[in-house]
């Protein structure tokens, strides 16, 4: 049985922690004086020992990709945080921007001071109201006490922070369409190298990290790598939000060291299955990672654990689905999804998620053809690693992992002239 | 009409923020749809010349994003999540029998143009399924019956607290202001639909810490007067072309069958619930 920790979520059941003086009651802005008295050098080594590894789905070594960022160029170093949460099934970082806002503040400032940063931006997705509404207030709370602006807390250190909202367009959680958006354009995603810790924002170093990432960074200052690594495994430490939705109890975000086991994380914290139904499928990160079955509910919810198993720990959104969910319905839903949110820059991802979108609209409204799994099949292989960025790839993820655990509920859809579920889509139009 | 001289100056204080001007364009973006209720030719052409760009420049960044509107939209903006959690608790019936309500299609605009009502994709809420906004803010868990109680009161201009309420979430009083604060101008001005309400957090919680009761079902509020209400009510068809306001008003058309059967399992009863703590969901 492992435990819940309380990190990040610590201040959530605080209802006034959002307030910028209940917050320094609760330790807040408490690593700004611990990162002052230190040189950045020293704190970017500092999150490069914590093993801390990006929580925005990549899993990149946090301090391994500050220490890319191009030295000497004479541009200014951006730290760009990235808050466009859009991944179907995720709802980690609006929560955290709701209920303690000043740890995203908090981590801007002693990462941006790691980096050199002066200008530091959040790119938050417009379509969320309440997290936007508090992060500016928390933004404009921590200028007011000049945790932020000149010389702050008379260190030297200069810094301006600028919160900026999307318009409404998944691909830009991608980096480099997210800094794209950010300098006024379309944001499609760019072909890396070179990579946006040398040619980024305004073609000059930037480094872009997760909400959640930057929210960690504050804890690891003041408590230090030993208690970070204390939590998780040795390649994956520390503690991570797991945001659990769809069939079961109790959904919502719950905290544990990386490598919890799924089964305690969906059958103890988000209370088991609703209505006693059985778990059929569930992804460990969102749409765009492969998902698994009941049978691999022990595999530890860690980027090893979960690579190991055939998937990815991706944003560690735990989406679960029970017996009575059609996996053609699921495919079409999400594929829909990805086929809205193509950027249209790669042909195989823009013309492929609409393709795939056709044929399991079909499917699944009873016109479907034998041929038709072979062709998903292709089509999956014509998209994966044939596109600039990963969107595609995860296009891929649902269909060929509902193909490999569930192929005789497509053939169903063949043989039986359409969808055997209750609630099946009975009109599949155009999107 | 596009931004009148006192808006102009708001909208190069943005400029004035970034090391580079063309990265206001999202929010000049933004402010424009504040004034006209949607990105209209004539506020692309002033964008474009406020940024030294040139209007096809940045006509392709305003298509390219799903919040930036060429037509213009209602009063209240209501988006119903249609991503898979949300889909298998019912959120397909919710909007086709809202479209249905208004009887437009979806992304539509009612006669009155007071409501528009869109599916859009993933909202991360995913555990509050299904979840309905108004102007960006959550109404989540509801039935279809406490979602249509939701749209009959926004079509009489009154806006039920969202689900958070209690805990300082605010309903943004019209479009215009919302698109206001997504310029990322703060709280927006009276004559934007702005009220002192709209800038200020709700009021704290109850001492012993109990979250509010869920207000769906509450009695609405009685109206607002009527000059309020002029604020943020869609602009006029004069600028949007031939765009009627019942047309439907998405740039990318929307499945208008979307009649889908609920699983037999209408999730969680809609009665009141205390807000969660940590680890408990929300």
């Amino acid at each position: 049985m492992t435990d819940q920790v309380k990190v990040l979520t610590s201040r959530w059941g605080d209802r006034q922690a959002h307030d910028i003086d209940r917050f320094g009651e609760l330790d807040g802005y408490a690593s700004l004086d611990a990162a002052f008295e230190r040189s950045p050098e020293d704190l970017v080594q500092l999150v490069k020992d914590s093993g801390l590894r990006g929580r925005g789905g990549a899993g990149f070594p946090t301090g391994m990709k500050w220490g890319f960022l191009a030295k000497g160029t004479g541009k200014p170093t951006y730290l760009v945080v990235n808050a466009d949460e859009s991944e179907p099934g995720t709802f980690k970082d609006m929560e955290l921007l709701e209920r303690d806002p000043h740890a995203l503040v908090e981590g801007v400032i002693v990462s941006s001071y790691a980096i050199g940063c002066r200008n530091a931006f959040i790119y938050l997705r417009g379509e969320c109201g309440w997290p936007g509404r508090r992060l500016q207030a928390a933004i404009d709370a921590a200028y007011g006490k000049g945790l932020i602006g000149r010389d702050i807390k008379g260190s030297g250190f200069d810094l301006d922070v600028t919160l900026h909202r999307g318009a409404g367009a998944y691909i830009c959680g991608e980096e480099t369409a997210l800094l794209s958006s950010l300098e006024g354009q379309r944001g499609q995603p760019k072909l890396r190298p070179p990579f946006p810790a040398v040619e980024g924002l305004y073609r000059a170093p930037t480094t872009v990290n997760n909400v959640e990432t930057i929210a960690t960074v504050p804890w690891i200052i003041r408590k230090g790598v030993d208690w970070f690594r204390s939590m998780g495994s040795e390649k994956s430490p520390g503690p991570k939000l797991f945001s659990v939705s769809g069939d079961v109890v109790n959904p919502g975000n719950f905290e544990y060291p990386l490598g919890v086991p799924a089964r305690e994380v969906i059958m103890d914290a988000a209370g088991g299955m609703r209505d006693g139904k059985t778990l059929k499928a569930w992804t460990p990160g969102g749409s765009s990672t492969p998902m698994l079955t009941a049978d691999q509910l022990d595999t530890p919810m860690d980027f090893e654990g979960i690579t190991g198993a055939g998937s990815l720990l991706g944003t560690a959104a735990v989406m679960v689905f029970s017996e009575d969910v059609c996996m053609v319905r699921a495919c079409l839903n999400f594929t829909e999804f990805y086929a809205h949110e193509s950027c249209g820059k790669c042909t195989p991802c823009r013309e492929g998620t609409d393709w795939m979108r056709k044929i399991l609209g079909r499917l699944e409204s009873g016109q479907g053809r034998t041929e038709d799994m072979d062709t998903l099949k292709d089509i999956c292989d014509s998209i994966f690693g044939r596109s600039f960025c990963a969107l595609g790839d995860g296009a891929t993820s649902p269909i060929v992992s509902a193909l490999k655990h569930f192929r005789d509920e497509f053939d169903e859809h063949v043989s039986g002239g359409g969808c055997p579920f209750p609630g099946a889509r009975v009109a599949v139009g155009a999107h | 009409m596009p931004l009148s001289d006192q808006t102009l100056t708001r909208a190069e204080e943005l400029i004035a923020r970034y090391p580079q001007p063309r990265s206001a364009l999202l929010p000049i973006l933004f402010l424009l749809q504040a004034e006209d209720g949607y990105v209209s030719p004539a506020g692309v052409a002033q964008a474009a010349q406020l940024l030294g760009l040139t209007k096809a420049e940045v006509g392709a960044v305003a298509t390219f994003y799903t919040m930036f509107r060429r037509r213009p939209v209602g009063k209240y903006l209501v988006s119903v999540c249609k991503t898979l959690p949300c889909e298998l608790r019912g959120s397909r019936e919710i909007s086709a029998a809202m479209a249905e309500r208004l009887e437009v299609p979806l992304g539509g605009t009612d006669q009155s143009g007071m409501v528009t009502v869109e599916e859009v994709e993933c909202l991360a809420a995913c555990d509050g399924a299904p979840v309905v906004q108004v102007n960006t803010e959550n109404y989540e868990r509801l039935t279809t019956e406490e979602a249509m109680g939701l749209l009959e009161a926004l079509l009489r201009d009154e806006v039920p607290p969202p689900t958070f309420a209690a805990d300082g979430s605010v309903t943004e009083p019209s479009t215009a202001g919302l698109h206001w604060r997504l310029a990322g101008l703060g709280d927006p001005p009276a004559a934007y639909g702005g009220t002192a309400a709209a800038g200020t957090e709700a009021p704290a919680a109850s001492p012993d810490g109990q979250a509010g009761e869920r207000s769906i079902g509450r009695e609405p509020s009685p109206p607002e007067p009527t000059e309020q209400r002029e604020a943020g009510q869609p602009q006029p068809a004069e600028g949007a072309g031939a765009a009627a306001p019942e047309a439907p008003t998405e740039p990318e058309p929307q499945d208008p069958e979307a009649a889908h059967q609920a699983p037999g399992d209408e999730g969680p009863a809609p009665e009141d619930k205390p807000r969660p703590q940590a680890g408990e969901g929300r």
